[in-house]
Formats: C-alpha cells, sequence, structure tokens
C-alpha cells in the first residue's frame, strides 16, 4: 500500500522531451526507425561515465521514451556504448564485441577518455582510444557527460 | 454458419497476431507510468521487429538445424494456438480439433524446440538457459493440464470450446471453489509459462538470473524478431485463454452473425488488455523469485490444481446423482 | 486360416535353423546368415501377429512334444498384438545387428558377434514370438523360462570387455528367477485349484475357485510380470542389464520383453481370472504410478545414455500398466466402455513405445558403436558427425517426449482421455485415484520433455566434449536401414494411427472387456465415441507445416533484402573462444531438477578439500562426487542382501571340514525323514 502511494504521490518525473537534437541521423542508423537495442562495453572507465549512462535511462531523462533499450547480448544490439580508454586487456574484447553486433551497427564512444584517453592518454596500459581500436560512428564528449547528452546522441540514433 | 465461422478465425489469428506486440508494448508502457516514466509507448515492440527483419541474419560457427528452425517453430506453434483457442467464438470450424491436451502439449512443444536451440550453441549460457526452461516446463505443463482439467469435468470433455460454453452458460461452474482453485493454479502457471515476474524477469541483464533470455541469446536479426514475436504470441493466447476460461461473457456461442463474432473481438481484446495491463502493475510490486524457490511456487499451484480436480470430482459425482 | 500355423511354424524353423548356423559358420558370414534367419523369424512371427489382429484365431495341441502336457499353443488378437510388435521390432533390429556386427567399426562389435551370442540370438527372437502363443501353463513357462535364459546369454555377450556386465548378468539372472518362482508358484496353485493346466481350463476352472486363493494368484503372477516389465519396486535388474548388454540385444529387451510383463498381466488378469475386486488393480495401478514417476525421475538424473533410456522404459511400461490398472477397475465397477478404452490407449502405449525405444535403443548403439562412450556428459556433436544417427535419435526422442507430432503423444492422449471419463464409474475411489493418475501421468510427461532434451541437446548437438566423441563416424548402412524401418513405424504410428483401428479393438475384446473403436475414422483420428474428444494427428501435424511455411515465407519476404546468413563466432563474452568444457553436461542440466525431488531422489555429495602442507586457508584441490543412487534399490534390496550375506556366513559354520559331523548330518536327516514317515504326513 506504501508503494502504491507512493506511486500516486509521485506521478510521472520524466523531464518533458527536449527538442531534437541537432545533426542528422547517421547513415547506418536510418534502417534502425525508431528502435535500437544498447550494449554497454566498459573498456576500462572510472566509471563515471557508467553513472551517467545509468542516469540516462533513469526516469528522469528516461532514454526509453527514445526507443532506446539496454540489453545482454550484443548480438541483439545495435549500438555499443564504449566507455573509458580502452585498455590492453579490453581491446581484444571491444573488437569481438562489435564484430558479434549484426550489421547495421553503430559503435558511441562516451567521454572524454573514450574520444581521446582523457586523463589517461600515455598510461602504461592503455591501448588506445576507441577509435584507434574499432571504428566510432558518433562521440558524446564530457568528463564524464551530462545525461541529457548521452540521451541526445542516441535520440539522432533512433532519430525520434 | 461456415463463412461467419472461417470470419472468425481470420479475425482471432489477426487480432493475436497483430495485437501480440501492441499487448506487450501496453505492459511495458503501464510499467513505464508507474515507474514515473514517459514510456516508449504502445507500438514500440512492432518498430522492434520491424528493426530487426531488417537486420543481418546470423549463423553462429558450430549450430545446426536445431538452432536455426526454433524461432519459426516457436512462432509456428504459437500461430497454431492462436487459431484453436476459442477468444472469438466457440463455433469455429476448429472446435473440434481445439482439445485442451493438444493446447498444452503445442505451448510445450515450442518450449522444447527453444530448449534445443539453446543446447544447440554449446554455450554455458545456452545451456544453463534450456536447463532452467526445461525444469520448469517440466513443472509448469502438468500444472495447467490438470487446471483446465478440473474446468473440465463439469464440461465432461477436453474440447475447450465446449469447456467456454459450458462456462458462458452456467456461470457458477466459475465460482465453485474448484473454479476458484483452478484459477489460481492456472494464473500461477501461466507467468511461469511466459517468463513474467516473479518466476523470471523478461528485462533482466545479469546473465545468471535469466531464464528464456539466457537461451536465445546468441540469436539475431531475423531470427531474435521470431523469438520475440513468439512469446509475445503465447503471452497474448495464453491471457487470451485466461480470459476465455474465466470470464467467457461475451464470446460468441451460437454460430449467428457477424455482429456478434465482431462484439465478442472487441470484448477480447478489452479482455486481455486488462489482464495484461493488470499483470504489469502487478509486476511493478514483485520481486523474482530465486530461482530454487521457483520450484514451491510452481509445485504449490500444482497441488491447488490437484485440488482443484478432486473437488470437481467430489462435486460432479454429488451433482451426477 | 491357415495363415498363422503356417508363419509360426515358418519363424520356428528359422529360429531353429539359427542357432546351429551362429554355431558353425565362420565369423565373416555368421552375422549375415544369422541376421537374415532372425530377420526371417521376426518378419514370419508378425505376419502371424498381423493376421490375429485381422481377426483369424487358431490353436492347435501337439501332444509329444513335451513329456507329461504335451504343448498347447493358441493365437488370438490379444497375443497377436504383442506378436505383431515383437515380429516388427525383431525384424527391424535383426538388420540393425548385421550392420552391427559386420560392418567396419572401432568400438565393440565382438560380443554380439561372437559364435555363442549369435546362436542363442536367433532363439531369443523366437522366444519374443512365441510366449504370446502359449496357451498352457507349462507352454507358457517353459517358453517364458527360455526367454529368460537366452536373453540372460545375451546379455553377457560383452563379459570379457566390462566387469560391470557380469555384475548386470548376476543380478538379471537372480531376478527373473525370483520372477519365474513367484510365476511357477502362482499359476502352479491355479492350475491345481482349476482342475487343469490349459489355459481353456484355467478360464473354465476360475469360477469355482474361492477369492482369496484367485487374490493368491493375482499377486504372485502380477509381481512376475511387472518385475518382467521393470516396475518399481522390482525394476532392479532393468537399469542394470538394459545398458550392458550389447545395443541390438537392449532394444529387443525394451521393446519386445518387458511388453510380454504387460501381456502376463493381460492375459492371467482379465482373459483367464476375468477381472477382480477393486484392490488387484489399486495395486497394479499404484507400482504404474509409482513406477512411471520414479522411472522418469531417475532418467532424469542418469549421464548414461543407455541407462537413461532404461529407465524411461520403466516410466513407460509404469504408464502402460496404469492404464492397465484402470481398465481392471472400470471393469470391475461394471463400466465396460472405459475400461475398453483404458485398455486400448495401454495397449496402444505398448506399440508406440515400442516403436520409439527400439529405435532410441539402436541409436544409443549406434554412438556406442563409435565411441566407446555411453556417458553424455563426454559425448556431444555427434549432430555433425553422425548426421543420420542424430536425426533418428531425434525422432525417437520426439516419440518419446509426448509431443505432436510424435506417435508417443497419441497414446499418452488416449491414455489421459480414459482417464478423465473414467469419472462416469462413480464410487470414493475413483474420485480420489483418477486425479493421482491424471497428475502422474501429466508429470512424467513433464519430466520426459527434460529428458529427452538432455539426451538429444547435450548427447548430440553442440560441441564434443571427448576425444572419442570428436572422431566418431556414421554407422554402417544397414544399422542406419533397421533403425530407418523403426523410424517409419514411429512415423506412420504418429500419422495414421487408425491403421491399427480393429485390431486394437479386437485386442481389447480378447481380453474380455468390450471395444470402443477409440482409433478408427478413416484411419486418420483418434475418437472417442461417448465423449466429444478427438484428435486428428494429421491435422495437428498439416496446421503445423502450413503455420511454419507460413512464418518462413514472411519472414523470406519481409527480409528479402539480406538473404545471405553470415557465419559468426560463438559470443564468448570477448574472452576467447569457450571450450567444449564450458558447455553444459547432462549432469549439469540436470541439477535444478535435482534440486527440485531432492527429497525423492537423495543425492549424495561429497565434498572433500586438500589444503597445501603451510596453511589451511590455501586450497591445493578440492574435489567434489555427486551421486544420484536408486533410492528403492537401496532401502528394499540392501538390508535383503546384507540379511542373505549374513546368513550365508553363519552357515558357514556347519561345514566345519569334520568328515564326522557331516555323517551326523546325513543320520539326523535320515532319522528326521523316518519319523517323518512313521508319524505320518
Amino acid at each position: 500500500m506504501g508503494l502504491l502511494r507512493k506511486i500516486r504521490d509521485t506521478g510521472q518525473v520524466a523531464e518533458p522531451a527536449p527538442p531534437r537534437p541537432e545533426g542528422g541521423v547517421p547513415p547506418q542508423a536510418r534502417e534502425f526507425g525508431g528502435s535500437v537495442q544498447v550494449r554497454c562495453v566498459d573498456a576500462g572507465s572510472c566509471n563515471g561515465c557508467e553513472i551517467e549512462i545509468a542516469a540516462a535511462f533513469n526516469p528522469v531523462y528516461d532514454a526509453e521514451r527514445y526507443g532506446a533499450r539496454l540489453v545482454a547480448s550484443p548480438r541483439h544490439a545495435d549500438v555499443a556504448l564504449v566507455t573509458g580508454p580502452v585498455t590492453r586487456n579490453m581491446a581484444e574484447p571491444l573488437r569481438r564485441t562489435v564484430a558479434a553486433m549484426p550489421e547495421p551497427r553503430l559503435v558511441v564512444a562516451v567521454g572524454d577518455c573514450a574520444i581521446n584517453c582523457g586523463e589517461f592518454a600515455g598510461g602504461y596500459g592503455v591501448e588506445g582510444a576507441v577509435s584507434d581500436v574499432v571504428p566510432v560512428d558518433l562521440a558524446v564528449p564530457g568528463c564524464p557527460p551530462r545525461p541529457d547528452e548521452i540521451v541526445a546522441a542516441l535520440r539522432r540514433v533512433t532519430g525520434r | 454458419m461456415n463463412t461467419v465461422g472461417y470470419a472468425a478465425i481470420v479475425l482471432q489469428v489477426g487480432a493475436v497476431v497483430a495485437g501480440a506486440p501492441l499487448l506487450t508494448g501496453l505492459m511495458r508502457q503501464t510499467r513505464a507510468r508507474l515507474e514515473g516514466r514517459a514510456g516508449a509507448g504502445v507500438l514500440q515492440p512492432w518498430r522492434d521487429v520491424r528493426k530487426l527483419l531488417r537486420k543481418e541474419p546470423i549463423t553462429p560457427v558450430g549450430t545446426g538445424p536445431a538452432f536455426r528452425w526454433a524461432p519459426p517453430v516457436l512462432v509456428a506453434t504459437s500461430l497454431v494456438l492462436a487459431v484453436l483457442v476459442p477468444l472469438v467464438s466457440t463455433e469455429s470450424p476448429v472446435r473440434g480439433r481445439a482439445d485442451l491436451i493438444v493446447v498444452v502439449a503445442l505451448l510445450a512443444l515450442g518450449t522444447v524446440a527453444l530448449a534445443l536451440a539453446g543446447l544447440d550453441t554449446g554455450t554455458a549460457f545456452g545451456g544453463m538457459g534450456a536447463s532452467r526452461e526445461m525444469t520448469i516446463a517440466a513443472l509448469v505443463e502438468p500444472t495447467i493440464l490438470m487446471a483446465v482439467f478440473a474446468l473440465s469435468i463439469p464440461a465432461g470433455s477436453t474440447n475447450l470450446p465446449v469447456i467456454v460454453a459450458g462456462a458462458a452458460d452456467e456461470p457458477a461452474r466459475l465460482t465453485s471453489p474448484a473454479g476458484l482453485l483452478a484459477i489460481a493454479a492456472l494464473s500461477v502457471a501461466v507467468l511461469a509459462e511466459t517468463g513474467r515476474l516473479p518466476v523470471d524477469n523478461p528485462s533482466t541483464h545479469l546473465e545468471l538470473t535469466m531464464v528464456h533470455e539466457a537461451m536465445v541469446l546468441e540469436y539475431a536479426g531475423p531470427d531474435l524478431a521470431l523469438v520475440e514475436f513468439g512469446a509475445q504470441l503465447r503471452l497474448t493466447v495464453l491471457l487470451g485463454l485466461l480470459a476465455s476460461l474465466f470470464a467467457p461473457w461475451g464470446i460468441a456461442t451460437s454460430a449467428s452473425s457477424l455482429a456478434a463474432v465482431l462484439l465478442a473481438l472487441v470484448l477480447v481484446v478489452l479482455k486481455v488488455a486488462v489482464l495484461g495491463t493488470v499483470l504489469a502493475a502487478a509486476e511493478v510490486f514483485w520481486a523474482k523469485l530465486r530461482l530454487f524457490r521457483v520450484p514451491e511456487l510452481l509445485a504449490g499451484s500444482f497441488l491447488l490444481a490437484l485440488l482443484a480436480v478432486t473437488a470437481s470430482y467430489f462435486m460432479g459425482g454429488e451433482g451426477g446423482q | 486360416m491357415s495363415l498363422i500355423p503356417a508363419a509360426l511354424a515358418t519363424a520356428t524353423v528359422l529360429g531353429v535353423a539359427g542357432a546351429p548356423a551362429g554355431l558353425v559358420l565362420p565369423p565373416r558370414v555368421r552375422g549375415w546368415v544369422v541376421g537374415v534367419l532372425t530377420a526371417g523369424v521376426g518378419v514370419a512371427g508378425g505376419t502371424a501377429g498381423v493376421a490375429a489382429l485381422g481377426g483369424s484365431r487358431w490353436s492347435a495341441e501337439v501332444p509329444g512334444l513335451l513329456p507329461l502336457a504335451g504343448t498347447h499353443l493358441a493365437v488370438d488378437a490379444l497375443s497377436g498384438l504383442f506378436m505383431a510388435v515383437a515380429g516388427a521390432v525383431v525384424a527391424a533390429v535383426a538388420v540393425y545387428g548385421i550392420g552391427y556386427v559386420t560392418g567396419h567399426g572401432s568400438h565393440g562389435s565382438y560380443g554380439l558377434g561372437s559364435r555363442g551370442a549369435q546362436a542363442v540370438l536367433p532363439l531369443f527372437a523366437l522366444s519374443l514370438l512365441l510366449v504370446p502363443a502359449a496357451a498352457s501353463v507349462s507352454t507358457f513357462l517353459l517358453l517364458w523360462e527360455l526367454m529368460a535364459l537366452t536373453s540372460l546369454l545375451l546379455v553377457l555377450a560383452e563379459h570379457r570387455a566390462r566387469p560391470a556386465v557380469l555384475q548386470a548378468g548376476v543380478w538379471y539372472a537372480v531376478m527373473t528367477h525370483l520372477g519365474l518362482v513367484l510365476l511357477l508358484a502362482g499359476l502352479s496353485v491355479y492350475a491345481a485349484q482349476a482342475g487343469g493346466e490349459t489355459f481353456a481350463a484355467l478360464r473354465a476352472g476360475t469360477a469355482g475357485i474361492s477369492p482369496t486363493l484367485r487374490g493368491l494368484v493375482f499377486v504372485l503372477t502380477a509381481v512376475a510380470f511387472t518385475s518382467k516389465a521393470g516396475l518399481v519396486p522390482l525394476h532392479a535388474w532393468l537399469p542394470r542389464a538394459h545398458p550392458e548388454a550389447p545395443s541390438a540385444v537392449s532394444a529387443l529387451m525394451s521393446a519386445a520383453m518387458v511388453n510380454l510383463g504387460v501381456y502376463g498381466l493381460v492375459r492371467v488378469g482379465f482373459d483367464l481370472l476375468g477381472g477382480g475386486p477393486a484392490w488387484w488393480w489399486l495395486l497394479v495401478m499404484a507400482m504404474g504410478g509409482l513406477s512411471a514417476v520414479y522411472g522418469i525421475l531417475q532418467a532424469a538424473m542418469a549421464s548414461d545414455l543407455k541407462r537413461l533410456l532404461a529407465y524411461s522404459t520403466s516410466e513407460n511400461m509404469g504408464l502402460v500398466v496404469l492404464g492397465v490398472g484402470a481398465a481392471g477397475l472400470f471393469a470391475h465397477a461394471g463400466n465396460d466402455a472405459p475400461a475398453g478404452l483404458a485398455l486400448a490407449a495401454a495397449l496402444l502405449h505398448v506399440v508406440n513405445h515400442s516403436a520409439f525405444k527400439a529405435l532410441l535403443f539402436g541409436a544409443a548403439g549406434s554412438v556406442l558403436r563409435a565411441t566407446g562412450e555411453r556417458n553424455l556428459d563426454l559425448l556431444g556433436g555427434l549432430r555433425a558427425r553422425m548426421p543420420v544417427t542424430a536425426g533418428l535419435f531425434a525422432v525417437g526422442a520426439l516419440g518419446a517426449v509426448a509431443l505432436p507430432p510424435g506417435n508417443g503423444f497419441i497414446s499418452e492422449w488416449l491414455l489421459l482421455q480414459s482417464m478423465i471419463h473414467g469419472l462416469e464409474v462413480p464410487g470414493v475411489t475413483t474420485a480420489i485415484v483418477l486425479p493421482l493418475a491424471v497428475a502422474v501421468i501429466a508429470l512424467s510427461a513433464g519430466l520426459a520433455a527434460a529428458v529427452f532434451v538432455k539426451a538429444l541437446g547435450v548427447g548430440f548437438f553442440a560441441r564434443p566434449r571427448g576425444e572419442p566423441a570428436t572422431a566418431a563416424k556414421e554407422s554402417p548402412p544397414l544399422m542406419l536401414a533397421g533403425m530407418g524401418l523403426l523410424a517409419a513405424l514411429c512415423a506412420a504410428l504418429a500419422l495414421v494411427p487408425g491403421l491399427l483401428g480393429g485390431g486394437l479393438d479386437r485386442a481389447v475384446e480378447a481380453a474380455g472387456l468390450t471395444g470402443t473403436r477409440p482409433v478408427a475414422g478413416g484411419g486418420l483420428r483418434v475418437r472417442l465415441e461417448e465423449v466429444s474428444a478427438t484428435l486428428s494427428p494429421l491435422w495437428v501435424i498439416a496446421a503445423l507445416v502450413v503455420a511454419l511455411g507460413s512464418v518462413m515465407a514472411t519472414v523470406n519476404w519481409a527480409t528479402r533484402r539480406r538473404q545471405r546468413r553470415t557465419q559468426a563466432r560463438l559470443w564468448d563474452c570477448g574472452g576467447g573462444a569457450p571450450t567444449p568444457r564450458m558447455a553444459y553436461t547432462a549432469t549439469s542440466f540436470a541439477e535444478p531438477l535435482q534440486r527440485v525431488f531432492d527429497d525423492v531422489l537423495a543425492p549424495e555429495q561429497d565434498v572433500d578439500v586438500t589444503p597445501v602442507r603451510e596453511s589451511a586457508y590455501l586450497v591445493e584441490r578440492v574435489e567434489f562426487r555427486n551421486r544420484v543412487p536408486d533410492r528403492i534399490e537401496h532401502r528394499l534390496y540392501q538390508p535383503v542382501l546384507d540379511l542373505l550375506a549374513a546368513a550365508g556366513q553363519s552357515a558357514r559354520r556347519l561345514a566345519g571340514g569334520s568328515v564326522h559331523t557331516y555323517l551326523g548330518y546325513g543320520f539326523v536327516g535320515l532319522i528326521t525323514l523316518l519319523v517323518v514317515l512313521v508319524v505320518g504326513w
């Protein structure tokens, strides 16, 4: 009963949808038609970006309303959200993950580290940025990026 | 009668096929709203299917015919169920074929096909999912059989249209102790069979907690579309069966006019939508059971079903004498 | 009319000719000649059976053949059914056996191909066909014992290869002879009371026997017959002997020999004794129900492929006997139609079970021959290496899981219908027993699905988990042909069970019940007259095919832009290719079920942790053992065996080695005898 009352009192917490983000839909994503399954890959991040990704899918930002959904297997996924600089141990798994995704597929690099290794550039355990390992289609800069920026990137992919 | 009967079947299958993803969409939307979200809209599962059909089909190395054929078999069994189960009319041309045991067996056939596909991949997750799914199925199939069997006793037949028509004529059968026990047992079994909470969490991302999802981790593109569509069809058909068995009012029981069939169609869509919404709302309040607590739940519902059967034997015996 | 004696005579001649042929011929032609002769025995015997099913009857008396009693033979539709089943199985398995013995293969044709085994095989086949034709107690017992002895010799065929064979042989020998003793006692009492030992005399004399004695006769014979059928609690020989016998023999035993236990039960219980009080049949149903659930549970735990199949035999015979018991119960209550229906369902399940179980054992033998391995945990990947065997096993498994479009589904459907419509029979007993029976059938069907998904999925799919499975090669064509015959039989039974139609009814009527023509209607559908339940296997299959076709067509249309399927490596979580050792094994597959049924199965688990020498906290090695023993066997047999062993030990004290003591024993014995004679008996 407590939960029921809470549901009633809280109501809808999702913020009103901001206007559609700038920039067109990437060419591979044209076929998605408003449905995108997302697989997250942590290639060596400090987990700051993970927290923001989680926030992007929480009730407030609600990335799901634009047709994006997190899935458990790269076979089900259209988009890989890659965070962090790619460490040596994660380079091969990252390649395999992207290879396991059926075409058409996109790789989105989330956070400064994923784009240019950020704070960790030159570290002995770092293989390079995500684009050094797999081709990147979209980048979300920020350390960490705000959830609405992640949502905006996903909206460009879903086209909604 | 024949034209109306065939029209009823076509309408029913059309409604199930078109409505199955919508039902899932409705349930997700309900859940999203209760969680304070905006939700992706009821059409989202249809968008998912369209997208998946456009993607590349993948055959993982080392898999064989079982992996390849399981998704179409799953959908095919569900389609046959959608034809057989009396949702709109009890006077359809297939009414003689709609045997309860056949319906349960076809459900099990789909489960078995998918479990074999899970084992065919040879991955740990595939085997794990198959093992868990079969464990649950081994307990669920008997429960469904017993529960509907309890309802078949007053009707004197295992023919589903006869059972449904009988209950529509004589609603007292449903409020008898046997009917109520059977409702409870069948509801639990339907939850387990369709992989809903608290038996299985359809939106889990953690492999170790998966049952159904673990079996289908290897599917991509059109195959995955079939698997998801098949699961949605099963959910719709089973909820429809629940609605027809326990709230048969409005179903076209005589081979009369097309209008009665259309009315029945509207009613059954409403009933299934209400059931789906209630189920989705209830799921917000439930947590998933530990896997090894699930059998206790299922054993409980099996016993309920057994009680229902025994009760209706005694009631039936008294009624007869 | 003259077809039956001619066919039986042919079968006898061929079978008897096969024995010396097996003994004398050189190894190269031995397998061929014996195989062809055995197949001839099967075809001839099967023909006789089919003729009897078609309505012919035949009986004969051959006075001189046996001392004192003479030989009495009679064939009616009931015998015909069992002869037809045995004949079909024998013929197909004989073809399979030729390939098994003569084909070039790596593992284990030596056992069955040996001189002795080849000489006994035709005799075993012959005895399987003749037992149902026996029409007097002495003839029956003689043939029964011939069947037991020949099968025992065949079980022992591979005793040089594995010590377990000897142990299985001892179990089998002891239990089958205990059964014989019970049978002998029961039938002797019966014959003595009825005043004649032919079945006709027994039938006529039954009315004059007191109910207590009739009950005694029934219990003695029922225990013996259910033991032959592999029913709990006297099942212990079955999961030992069937796996250890050469696979062709396992197929014959599991698909033809155990049936004769059911035959005996029906023949004595219904035909000769003419039915009996409710408690007889409740006893039979209890044994059947217990076997069904216990058998399939043990099968679910087994990781030895042939042991799994053997326990599944126990389950299926349990279901059959459940049906037989229900038939007796209904007949006792005076409701002939449900009784006839239940018996028809039971007999139909006998037929279906024989078809798919012979096929499954054949396929298991094919695997065993190719890999030398029965352990599912080490098999796998055979689908790619032995595609035909895998496909045939799948056909058999489809029959065994009791799902459409398999043949097992039809008979289990009929069995369920007969239980459900047994509620027309009034009484508290039925109101309690029938729901339980339905629950048992439903539960065992559900578990059977898990069992055969395990056998097929773990044994044949994915990748090989061991060296032998990796090197497996497809079996010789004749083995495949033999299995192909059985698969065709399964398909025919699944598609048009109506082919059996009239025969099934005549068999039921021969047992003294009313036929209800459950399988009729143009040979296309199973139909119950008194209620509105119909099943048309052809319709279900056609509907599935149409649905499958339209699904494929829709998907092809929707994906027409991307027709090509790409190959990709398995998803390995990015961590490198999963090795076959990471795949689920049969043991891990069954683990959740083992937990669920923990209380019933009482698994024995054992963990050994060896720490390194320096510190108790650092572990060097962990050993984990998990075993699911046959609990009934442990609880029931072990005390008896211990008692016997103790008695044997104490009896050794009698034999002290002193000649005087032994002379003393003789003297005491003589005096006792004289005293008894003098005092008078």
